[in-house]
């Protein structure tokens, strides 16, 4: 029984520390960004340019798969590339826009299923966004909801 | 896509709504042409968001046929409670989908009443086929021909660019 509780526990404690990101960005097919923000505590610039150079990564991810036979083609990428501070993961979706997230490295807990359902929530954040009929498709992101729905997935600045 | 005849009604005010702001403005010679881009415009819109939201939980298409094939089964249930009939292609990117019975079009008549008519009821749904393909990354010129109601036939013509 005392066996158990352990169990719950642990559990809860998992449900807490959930991956936040440092940088999430939304980039429109024709590889401009459409949202992209960022831990403000950090060097901006540095994640732009992170963000970017992984769009090269994307594209090859891209065309390999269809090269390969006709398997279920996900729309998730996995990781992209880790460098020393931090791991990148990407996602393209059927209107080829491409979701980014890049989270520190010394996150040791990372399980692909918690990757997978940020992105998840951010496709579907950005489905909505589609469909209102005030946005225009190709602008900047400025939509409030979808800006919480970010904002509770980054690291929060102390 | 609670109740299916919400959406016909309200295509059908759309396109009176159009005309008749057109007409109160007294231009008769651009009337047509405007009035039917305006819709176009408006299906287009619409073809982007729908397209963004049906395709969330699809694998990637594998090419333009597959994506053409996503549009007549899958979209076209969605929106009109029926699959495309007939897809014919020269697979030189050019397809025709051929529906023979137009859930929008089935209101008006089952023969050749009101054939001139048809037009203004297909601007809307020609848009909603470009922008869903527009979105899907296929930038194509689409127009519908009606030689009988309520059947008709989409062309799509793909632009290589």
């Amino acid at each position: 029984m005392t066996c158990l509780c352990f169990l719950c526990v642990s559990r809860d404690y998992d449900e807490l520390s959930s991956i936040m990101a440092v940088c999430i960005a939304v980039i429109a097919k024709e590889n401009y960004p459409l949202y992209i923000r960022s831990v403000p505590t950090q060097n901006e610039l540095k994640f732009h340019y992170t963000v970017h150079t992984s769009l090269d990564v994307v594209e090859e991810k891209i065309s390999s798969v269809g090269k390969a036979l006709a398997d279920q083609r996900e729309l998730y990428l996995g990781l992209l590339y880790p460098t020393e501070d931090y791991k990148v993961y990407g996602y393209v979706t059927n209107s080829k826009v491409k979701f980014v997230i890049v989270v520190d490295s010394s996150n040791t807990s990372l399980r692909d299923n918690e990757i997978r359902s940020m992105f998840r929530k951010l496709h579907n954040s950005f489905t909505d966004v589609m469909c209102n009929p005030f946005y225009i498709p190709g602008d900047p992101i400025q939509s409030k909801a979808f800006d919480s729905m970010v904002s509770a997935m980054m690291v929060q600045a102390c | 896509m609670a109740d299916d005849s919400l959406f016909e009604f309200l295509h059908m005010e759309i396109v009176s709504h159009v005309y008749k702001e057109h007409e109160s403005r007294g231009d008769n010679d651009k009337e047509r042409g405007t009035c039917v881009s305006l819709l176009e415009l408006m299906g287009f819109r619409v073809g982007q968001g729908l397209i963004e939201r049906f395709t969330k939980d699809t694998p990637s298409f594998k090419d333009e046929l597959d994506v053409m094939k996503f549009v007549c089964k899958d979209f076209w249930t969605n929106i009109f409670r029926k699959q495309i009939d007939n897809l014919r292609t020269n697979h030189q990117g050019t397809y025709v989908l051929q529906d023979n019975r137009f859930t929008l079009l089935t209101p008006l008549s089952s023969g050749k009443q009101y054939l001139e008519e048809a037009p203004k009821y297909l601007a809307f749904s020609c848009g909603l086929l470009r922008g869903a393909l527009s979105n899907l990354g296929l930038e194509s010129v689409v127009t519908a021909e009606v030689s009988l109601m309520p059947a008709c036939k989409f062309q799509v013509v793909v632009q290589k660019i």
